[in-house]
């Protein structure tokens, strides 16, 4: 095999596994503060892209003042879900919950569709289409935003979770909610907290991925479920092991596609995922079992 | 235990509630894809209805009669658009139908309508709808056979050797798929590459690095909306100069908007309604085409595409069949669509008869050449 | 008490299903009705899994699919008889769950929602991929109408007391495991693995029984599912349909047999009714997904049995009492 197409796999795989990361980075921290996983997180990498579009095209914001508003709009309307739906259904089975949030992702879903259209749109490349030459492989300078925003966010968030107060509070909150509490920690804040991040870092991810992919109103379904696969395959509960099983996803798809058949493709990560699970049902990075629901 | 008697007792209450009367009127009945996936095929094709209905009822509709269309949205499930033909053919009991919009749920209403005895005119443009060929089946869109050897006729004149295809696995990519690989050898090509993608995947540089390995003369995308953006702006990113066909499933402005500039020299079978403008003046469909376009765009202030042409037929078809016949018994309907010659559509000219209920051939396409964000006709 | 108000429900039951149909002004409602009972008997299935053995499975489509398939392709392209085919179906989705079932029931919650969620996608993409066997993403048409012994069901009416009798006998089968050793097996797993396992139940035995049992349901409900609209696609399929099984389950009621029969009959024939909304039906579907997780936690069954606790206890003080 050549070195150039292996090298343009492994690009596209890590592109497109960047976002699958940052879906799933997200899944993991509501995760970690209530046990829940949010179905509705694929919706707000879908908001990112969306409300970008709109604010681009519709109020005629400049294309940075119109992302700083989608990601600040999709943060509120995580901040929103949790207050409305969330808190007041506390302690409730968490099937309920989690179907709560398959609730909410219909309803935002149909929302965007009612204000904003069926159609797929487009967004602007951060900075020239002009792909640049790698080893016999091309690159487009967007790719390199998507993985450079996508390291700074994770950098952002250790520092978040290892060095501020906030961030402690939510780890500790992960650890042993009853115990936060004790200390003095406002579980429901943290809880809010999560969902806030949590809907600000998948924003982000639709933002930076819908210029090369483009987006509707209903991407959020795809990456959604691969996010979730991400970040159990990274083991459920541990931040860095969804971001590095977004990109073993996104790579497994790409080599798949390449090098066996692009028709099984999905079929063919899907597979070695079960596998992993089978061998190692707590997931590549995963420490403990998780044992609740 | 009152629980399932109160529960049950509401749906009975509701569902033995209203009945439907045929009143003095045509009902035709549509079920359209209006919203989902293939919205972009079904809220054209509906709007177009919704403007049909009232500009024949305020020309006095159809022999004097009101002509009345109950549409159903089946939200591109083949599951609703089942439920939706039924809810037509029992509740509603219209005289005739127009759907569905995808092969798919075209394909699955088939048998409801055959059963009931009521035509169905299809708005879809697999080929196995008409063929083998079902007495009460109809549809408007050229078939892929038509676009397919459109686009090869094309091919040949340019000494082209090597193709490859790349299809959307969904129903239209499959459906192109099949034909394109009958088609391509039959026609004296090689073909050295088949690559799928998926409806909803977003990056296609994996598919087409593979097919760069294989160095054909020109790649041929079957495709919707999307997924043939995605493949346009992966060709230039990876520099591809291998010429790529698009397939008419992209016979939209959103395409060119989508792909942007990678959407620059792409070539594409077109039905006249996307290059109106462009056609000789004296072309028989010049002027329909033209009123359509204003209609359209005043109306709903939108760009007009490609796809509401095809509702636009299949309603004008049995309006037709409807006056020929004099009557607007589905029989006679079926009996009347299969007699008509020479009708100028939207899509074409159409000539049925009882051996083709498609009536088009592959000169309702003109070959074009997307150039300065705009289509512009080939000479050939 | 238990077993006197399960009778008097399932009397309940058989009365107005069997005895309600040819009151309908139109038989279009027949057809809802009809896919409806073919759900439900998916439904009751998963719900034995989620509700009593604790087990998730977001992958149950895909026996639905599996089955509808199996019989779809031996009863029209080997000419095999309607019940063949659909015997065959049963038999194979059952062997692909024991399959699927004895590695992925070692997960817990989350990791086992994940396996089947990934088991469902990779049998859709087969279904989808395969296209000379399934015919492809465009589907597989001229499956012949549900006959038995030269007695065909053509007519809807006739469907629907088939489908009918099926379920009827799906919840009595469901009820006597509910209501047997295996029944208390299954809540004890539920509670607790652990405890149940001290306790001498063979957790991985009664688990993998359940699982497979809700597959051969689900089986069921495919094989009818493809005789009756004589088409089928791999979208019918797909992890929205899986997704969606658990909604009504869950929406139902979990903890009830009655909460699958219910949660199906609901949700097919919701959407009708949200029609008249046309563009805002997704906001509304989504919209009262939530309010009924929020204010009625245990379902419809659930919230039924409170509001007719409340109205009784109106009228017959202290008579009210919730379930």
């Amino acid at each position: 095999m050549d070195l150039g197409s292996f090298l343009q796999y492994l690009i596209s795989g890590l592109t497109i596994g960047s976002t699958y990361g940052l879906t799933a980075l997200g899944f993991t921290i509501i995760f970690n503060a209530t046990r829940v996983i949010n179905f509705a997180q694929g919706e707000f990498v879908m908001m990112g892209g969306m409300l970008s579009v709109f604010f681009l095209s519709a109020m005629g914001a400049g294309l940075f003042p119109a992302i700083v508003l989608a990601v600040t709009c999709t943060t509120l309307a995580g901040v929103v879900m949790e207050r409305l739906v969330i808190r007041p259904v506390q302690g409730a089975n968490v099937i309920n919950i989690i179907l709560i949030t398959i609730g909410v992702s219909i309803f935002i879903r149909g929302l965007v569709m009612l204000f904003l259209g069926k159609d797929t749109f487009a967004l602007p490349p951060f900075m020239g289409t002009e792909s640049l030459n790698f080893f016999g492989a091309t690159i487009i300078p967007q790719s390199l935003w998507i993985l450079t925003i996508t390291m700074f966010v994770l950098v952002g968030l250790r520092i978040f979770f290892n060095k501020t107060i906030f961030g402690k509070a939510m780890l500790a909150c992960s650890f042993e909610q009853k115990a936060a509490h004790l200390v003095g920690i406002s579980v429901d804040r943290m809880v809010m907290l999560s969902f806030a991040i949590s809907a600000l870092v998948g924003s982000i991810g639709g933002v930076i991925l819908a210029p090369i992919t483009m987006t509707s109103y209903d991407v959020g379904i795809l990456l959604g479920l691969k996010g979730f696969a991400a970040c159990i395959l990274g083991g459920l509960g541990n931040p860095f092991g969804a971001a590095a099983g977004g990109l073993i996803i996104g790579v497994l798809e790409a080599l798949g596609a390449g090098y066996i058949s692009s028709a099984f493709k999905d079929a063919f990560a899907f597979i070695i995922l079960l596998a992993i699970l089978f061998v190692k049902p707590s997931g590549i990075f995963g420490k403990a079992e998780i044992e609740r629901v | 235990m009152k629980k399932i008697l109160m529960s049950l007792l509401a749906m009975f209450v509701v569902f033995t509630a209203g009945n439907v009367y045929a009143g003095d009127s045509i009902k035709i009945g549509v079920v359209a894809s209006v919203t989902g996936p293939a919205s972009f095929l079904g809220e054209p094709e509906r709007n177009t209805l919704v403007m049909l209905e009232d500009q024949i009822n305020a020309s006095g509709g159809i022999m004097g009669k009101k002509l009345e269309i109950i549409i159903y949205d089946d939200e591109t499930e083949v599951n609703k658009a089942v439920l939706a033909a039924d809810r037509l053919i029992r509740r509603d009991r219209v005289q005739a139908g127009i759907g569905g919009t995808t092969s798919g749920n075209t394909l699955a209403i088939m048998s409801n309508f055959t059963r009931a005895q009521i035509p169905l005119v299809s708005m879809a443009a697999a080929e196995r709808i008409v063929n083998p060929v079902n007495p009460w089946i109809f549809k408007t869109p050229q078939s892929d056979r038509h676009a397919v050897t459109r686009i090869l006729k094309h091919a040949k004149a340019q000494g082209y050797q090597n193709v490859a295809i790349l299809t959307v696995s969904d129903g239209f990519g499959q459906a192109g798929r099949e034909v394109l690989r009958e088609l391509v050898p039959e026609m004296g090509f090689n073909l050295v590459a088949d690559e799928i993608f998926g409806p909803r995947d977003t990056d296609m540089t994996s598919q087409l690095t593979r097919i760069r390995n294989q160095s054909p003369d020109a790649i041929i995308c079957w495709g919707t909306n999307p997924g043939p953006a995605v493949i346009a702006r992966n060709r230039q990113q990876l520099r591809l100069d291998i010429p790529l066909y698009m397939s008419h499933g992209v016979a939209s402005r959103r395409f060119i908007e989508l792909a942007g500039s990678a959407a620059e020299g792409l070539l594409l079978p077109l039905g006249r309604l996307a290059v109106a403008e462009q056609i000789p003046d004296d072309h028989p469909q010049k002027g329909l085409l033209l009123d359509y376009i204003s209609q359209y765009e005043e109306r709903f202030n939108a760009p007009v595409s490609s796809f509401g042409g095809y509702a636009w037929d299949a309603l004008m078809l049995i309006k037709e069949a409807i006056e020929k016949g004099e009557s607007a018994e589905p029989k006679s309907i079926r009996d009347n669509l299969e007699k008509i010659q020479g009708f100028v559509g939207t899509g074409g000219i159409f000539n049925l008869s009882p051996e083709d209920h498609n009536g088009l051939d592959e000169s309702s396409f003109v070959m074009a050449v997307i150039e300065d964000q705009d289509w512009k006709i080939v000479s050939e | 008490m238990e077993g006197k108000k399960g009778i008097f429900s399932f009397l309940i039951f058989v009365v107005i299903t069997f005895g309600f149909p040819w009151m309908l002004t139109n038989d279009y409602y027949l057809s809802i009705l009809i896919l409806s009972g073919i759900t439900a008997i998916g439904v009751v299935g998963l719900n034995l899994l989620l509700g009593y053995a604790g087990q998730i499975s977001i992958g149950h489509a895909a026996f639905f699919g599996i089955s509808a398939y199996t019989s779809a392709i031996l009863t029209t392209n080997y000419g095999l008889s309607v019940g063949t085919g659909i015997f065959s179906g049963i038999a194979l989705s059952s062997v692909v769950a024991v399959i699927i079932g004895i590695p992925a029931l070692k997960l817990k919650a989350l990791s086992l929602a994940m396996a089947t969620l990934g088991f469902g996608l990779i049998v859709y993409i087969f279904l989808n991929e395969t296209i000379t066997l399934t015919g492809g993403p465009s589907g597989f048409v001229g499956i012949p109408r549900f006959n038995i012994l030269g007695y065909d069901f053509y007519s809807d009416l006739a469907y629907y007391y088939l489908v009918a009798i099926i379920l009827t006998f799906v919840i009595i089968i469901s009820l006597n495991i509910i209501n047997s050793r295996a029944g208390r097996a299954l809540k004890a797993i539920h509670s607790s693995e652990n405890a149940a396992m001290v306790m001498g139940i063979n957790v991985a035995r009664f688990k993998l029984f359940v699982f497979v049992l809700s597959a051969v349901f689900a089986a069921t409900a495919g094989g009818l599912y493809a005789h009756y609209l004589s088409f089928v696609a791999p979208s019918s399929f797909d992890f929205h349909f899986s997704i969606k099984l658990i909604v009504m389950a869950v929406l139902g009621g979990m903890s009830s047999v009655w909460g699958g029969v219910i949660g199906a009959l609901f949700l097919t024939s919701m959407p009708e009714f949200l029609r008249i909304y046309e563009e805002l039906e997704t906001i509304l579907y989504g919209l009262i997904l939530i309010l009924c997780m929020m204010f009625m936690p245990q379902g419809i069954v659930g919230g039924i049995g409170k509001l007719s606790g409340f109205v009784m206890g109106m009228f017959s003080r202290g008579g009210g009492r919730n379930e």
